[in-house]
């Protein structure tokens, strides 16, 4: 029986026929093959999928440091939401926000009565004390319900207070995952903050935003200052250690870098409609990835001084690593691994991990569509359903006024057939045949799946680990880098390798069986011996 | 750190600012992982359960289980009925629990669903059972869920009978498995025959065994609560925590309770035992007078170093009291007392504890309140000490102040679920970590021709 049979085995012919979609296990390596995704998930079924609210709250606004976000709903998921996802900012002008949580705390009365006044208030209150030049209001599954007209107190906050400020409806219940909240925060930034700048192009520099980095751990600042090495401007990064003020004047830049495509295209493919900046899918987790990624950014730009300093920077940074990454190699070789995480990590870690001799055998993502397994090929063939239907998608038109091509049309033809520009290939063409991949994994499929692939280590989140750990397997959070970090870059690829050898050599590992339960130590005389 | 944060105190009517509360589903989550062979489920979206079992398993260091109803925008328009009897049914298919504690959240609230009705509709396997409370978000804190599920529990199962067993029930409050083995092993050494609900112990605490097992050996049995209904007495920890778990008892069963502080500081622990005592006729073994003689001796052996220092205490209600009844006896004055938990009754506890030393002119107390405004009445008078959850580490980096963890929950240190704060153990353990966090403190900003090699 092929291992997928037999994590589908169990299950009754209803869930049996909604899960065999899900799971797919590749024929042939690099291969894709159809899977399905972005679906609503199984009551009951013990999933890792969080709301709307985690992905636009939680995942794109609450990395920026500047703003305050009022979560308007009853105090626990502005609570859960604060401080718990290492999206590190700094504190440039004395205007950092992230340590702190906003939420209007609704009682009893709030929901029966309404909200609205509530909400204003909290937005005098929070303008009183702390002055901010945005407000983000983001709603919790109540707010919907009870009706609220969050976008009206918005419109009453910016002309009350001459702030901006904009307002989010990702209520909990609103798509099928995440991935829903990641596209309302992307439209009202798109549509309330991008481009609302002056700021002109800066002539002379190269100028980037990287989007879809969080900073997890430090991530972004890592891909920044290898970037800046090599002569780039880094704009904005979106939205890890991001800002209100910065991303306005996010129009001038000349290229966009996607790095977490799930969370994140949507404003990549805006910003090209509307300015016409390119944008690019990079990935700067695993060295060799990082690699191509520079490479393609410097034949981009087609500058001999760019192009020359990206090699000086790859030689100067691998050489720094490679002493050390020799042993971590030389520990993991032959190790294999299994990938449970959000939207683009499990593709992302692959290339990594491969250079390190670890094989990644099971793959999976909580809330990915199929362009993220498919590739973006697919996208013209995905169908709605209902639940995806009632996400709003905006369209943009061209600013006449900011619109600006960096390269020529023909040049840009020519580039997209040998880079990645404006395409991302998904994740199965880097995965090999044999190796199984689960949308939307539950707690009984992971277990499953343990069992059967016994990998020597397990990257996943907060609400694995624990259980893994129990059953004597090294796991790792790829959500949170288990308060590691930073992964990215060629420090970065040290620092991951580092991680997963201290995960798998802990000495305790051996002393989870107590010696009596190997060893008699019961003692006897043999009957008649004297 | 909190740089932002203002020395001068504006009313807030609206904006709540770092809170030191959250909402009822994760006690009720937490209650129902303390049945053994339960599977808590919280019915309503799904985002709301993996936060919930995000902050357990990063609290205690365990897998924390529970699923969820799914909530999708059809849901909410034609109730969850469809998705809740869907869920049962794959729980028990695929996890196999003995028992499902459904507890409701604020989505499932609002629209008004019926689980009483939606459970009666439901196929449920021969011996296998739902149980469910309501615990809208919006009421209270995560301290009603928890005992808004114990309650859940009771209504459910327990079962008045002409006979009584001869049991005493112990209701932990809201507490560690580390403090309910401590409260379990004193009530043992007092020849106590009992049964503790909720218990964690042996869930959230369970040794590594190289296999993973979903439901551990520890929680209380269902036939245990069923015989709640018929125990001699409850002893009830937690005077805010327990006083809706012992009404429905009494209701249902006619079952009385002792309600009572957490066993925290040597009064409580003192009160823990005597009423355990009362009920078993037993002698209080030489064992347990050895402990208490052992932290009284501590705490007259240091006084010095803590007498009059000002402590900082926020959390849940019942736990800030225990530490500041513990505080007191210390010689020390908990300046501040602060819950998020909107509870009136804990202002009230506090000041009569207050007044017993003489100090409530000398501190201030609030229900309802939130760590933004702790900070900033720390801004304008300072403390020595804080002592709660892990979020008060803004506030002890910001001033520079010591800090012992304690409550829920406490995200960033390591075994601190598996030990005590409960009984003379637990008092002895946070006289220590009391004493070490304000002597290193002392030790690092000294002089020094101030370093003391001796103290």
């Amino acid at each position: 029986m092929q291992e997928r049979e037999k994590i589908l085995d169990n299950y009754t012919a209803k869930v049996f026929k909604n899960r065999k979609d899900h799971i797919v296990q590749l024929e042939e390596s690099g291969v894709s093959q159809e899977i399905a995704a972005n679906s609503r998930s199984i009551p009951g079924m013990m999933v890792n999928r969080g709301c709307c609210y985690a992905g636009c709250k939680g995942v794109v606004l609450g990395p920026l440091r500047d703003v305050v976000t009022i979560t308007h709903g009853p105090v626990g998921c502005g609570f859960y939401s604060w401080g718990t996802r290492r999206n590190k900012a700094n504190n440039p002008d004395g205007r950092n926000f992230i340590q702190y949580c906003f939420t209007t705390d609704m009682q009893e009365s709030d929901i029966v009565f309404g909200g609205e006044k509530k909400l204003k208030q909290a937005i005098k209150e929070a303008v009183e004390i702390f002055h901010p030049e945005c407000v983000l209001i983001c709603s919790t599954c109540p707010i919907g319900l009870i009706g609220d007209d969050i976008q009206a107190v918005a419109t009453w906050a910016q002309e009350a207070f001459k702030i901006q400020c904009v307002a989010f409806s990702c209520e909990g219940y609103r798509g099928v995952s995440q991935s829903a909240g990641h596209h309302i925060a992307n439209n009202g930034l798109m549509k309330h903050i991008i481009g609302t700048g002056d700021a002109l192009p800066h002539a002379g520099k190269h100028t980037v935003n990287i989007l879809g980095e969080y900073n997890i751990g430090g991530d972004g600042w890592e891909t920044s200052r290898v970037l800046k090495r090599i002569g780039y401007e880094v704009l904005n990064v979106f939205t890890g250690d991001g800002s209100y003020e910065g991303i306005k004047d996010s129009h001038i830049a000349d290229l966009n870098l996607v790095m977490c495509h799930r969370s994140i295209n949507y404003i990549a493919e805006m910003m090209k409609i509307k300015y016409g900046i390119d944008w690019l899918k990079v990935n700067c987790i695993g060295i060799q990835e990082t690699i191509r990624s520079l490479r393609e950014m410097a034949m981009y730009f087609n500058d001999p001084v760019i192009t020359a300093k990206t090699e000086e920077v790859i030689a100067d940074e691998y050489a720094a690593i490679t002493g050390d990454l020799d042993f971590y190699k030389e520990k993991l070789a032959g190790k294999t691994a299994g990938i449970f995480v959000g939207g683009s990590r499990t593709h992302h870690y692959q290339s990594l991990l491969k250079e390190l001799g670890v094989k990644t055998v099971i793959g999976g993502y909580e809330f990915a569509h199929r362009d993220d397994y498919e590739g973006r090929d697919v996208l013209p063939s995905i169908k709605l359903d209902a639940d995806n239907k009632n996400i709003e998608e905006i369209t943009v038109n061209k600013d006449e006024a900011k619109y600006r091509l960096v390269i020529d049309r023909e040049r840009f033809e020519e580039l997209k057939d040998k880079i990645e520009l404006e395409e991302y290939k998904g994740m199965f063409r880097d995965m090999d045949s044999g190796t199984i991949t689960v949308d939307d994994f539950n707690h009984y499929e992971t277990e499953k799946l343990m069992e059967i692939f016994k990998p020597d280590i397990f990257y996943s989140g907060i609400k694995d680990k624990y259980m893994m750990v129990k059953a004597g397997m090294p796991a790792r959070q790829l959500h949170s880098y288990d308060y590691s970090g930073p992964y990215s870059c060629f420090q970065g690829a040290l620092n991951f390798a580092r991680d997963s050898y201290m995960a798998i050599y802990a000495p305790a590992w051996k002393l989870i069986e107590a010696p009596w339960k190997t060893t008699s130590t019961l003692m006897g005389k043999i009957g008649g011996a004297q | 750190m909190l740089d932002l944060t203002p020395k001068e105190i504006t009313e807030r009517k609206a904006l709540r600012i770092n809170p030191c509360k959250t909402c009822q589903p994760v006690g009720a989550l937490y209650c129902a992982l303390g049945v053994h062979k339960c599977m808590p489920h919280s019915h309503g979206s799904q985002g709301c359960v993996s936060y919930h079992r995000s902050v357990l398993a990063r609290h205690f260091k365990e897998p924390a289980i529970a699923t969820t109803s799914s909530f999708s925008e059809g849901a909410c328009v034609f109730g969850g009925g469809s998705n809740v009897k869907t869920a049962v049914k794959n729980i028990f298919d695929i996890y196999d629990p003995d028992i499902i504690a459904c507890h409701t959240t604020c989505l499932s609230e609002t629209i008004g669903d019926d689980l009483n009705t939606y459970i009666q509709q439901m196929d449920i396997p021969t011996g296998k059972m739902v149980i469910h409370c309501n615990t809208p978000s919006y009421v209270g804190s995560h301290i009603n869920g928890f005992f808004n599920m114990m309650a859940g529990f009771i209504e459910y199962l327990a079962e008045k009978a002409d006979i009584c067993n001869g049991k005493i029930g112990i209701f932990p409050g809201f507490v560690n498995p580390g403090d309910m083995r401590e409260m379990k092993r004193i009530a043992e050494l007092v020849k106590a025959d009992y049964i503790m609900f909720p218990d964690t112990s042996g869930v959230m605490d369970a040794p590594i065994t190289g296999r993973y097992s979903m439901y551990p050996k520890g929680g209380t049995k269902i036939a245990d609560i069923k015989k709640l209904g018929a125990v001699r007495r409850i002893i009830a920890l937690g005077e805010i925590t327990e006083q809706e778990p012992c009404m429905v008892l009494k209701r249902k069963c006619n079952i009385e309770s002792d309600i009572m502080p957490l066993p925290i500081g040597i009064t409580n622990t003192d009160a823990y035992i005597m009423s355990l005592t009362r009920l078993t006729n037993a002698e209080v073994p030489y064992s347990l007078e050895e402990e208490r003689g052992q932290i009284v001796d501590i705490m007259l052996d240091s006084s010095a170093h803590v007498f009059g220092k000002k402590a900082a205490i926020y959390g849940d209600p019942d736990t800030v009291l225990g530490i500041a009844a513990l505080v007191l006896e210390m010689g020390m004055i908990p300046k501040y007392m602060l819950t998020g938990t909107p509870m009136d009754s804990f202002s009230k506890k506090a000041q009569v504890l207050l007044n017993k030393y003489g100090v409530a002119d000398q501190c201030q107390v609030k229900a309802a309140g939130d760590l933004f405004e702790l900070h900033q009445w720390i801004k304008n008078e300072t403390v020595d000490i804080l002592i709660g959850t892990t979020y008060g580490k803004q506030i002890a980096k910001a001033e520079d102040i010591p800090m012992v963890r304690a409550g829920f929950p406490v995200l960033d240190r390591h075994a601190h679920a598996l030990q005590p704060i409960v009984g003379y153990k637990g008092a002895l353990r946070l006289v220590e970590m009391i004493l070490n966090a304000i002597l290193d403190k002392q030790d690092r900003i000294c002089a020094d021709e101030d370093l003391e090699i001796v103290l």
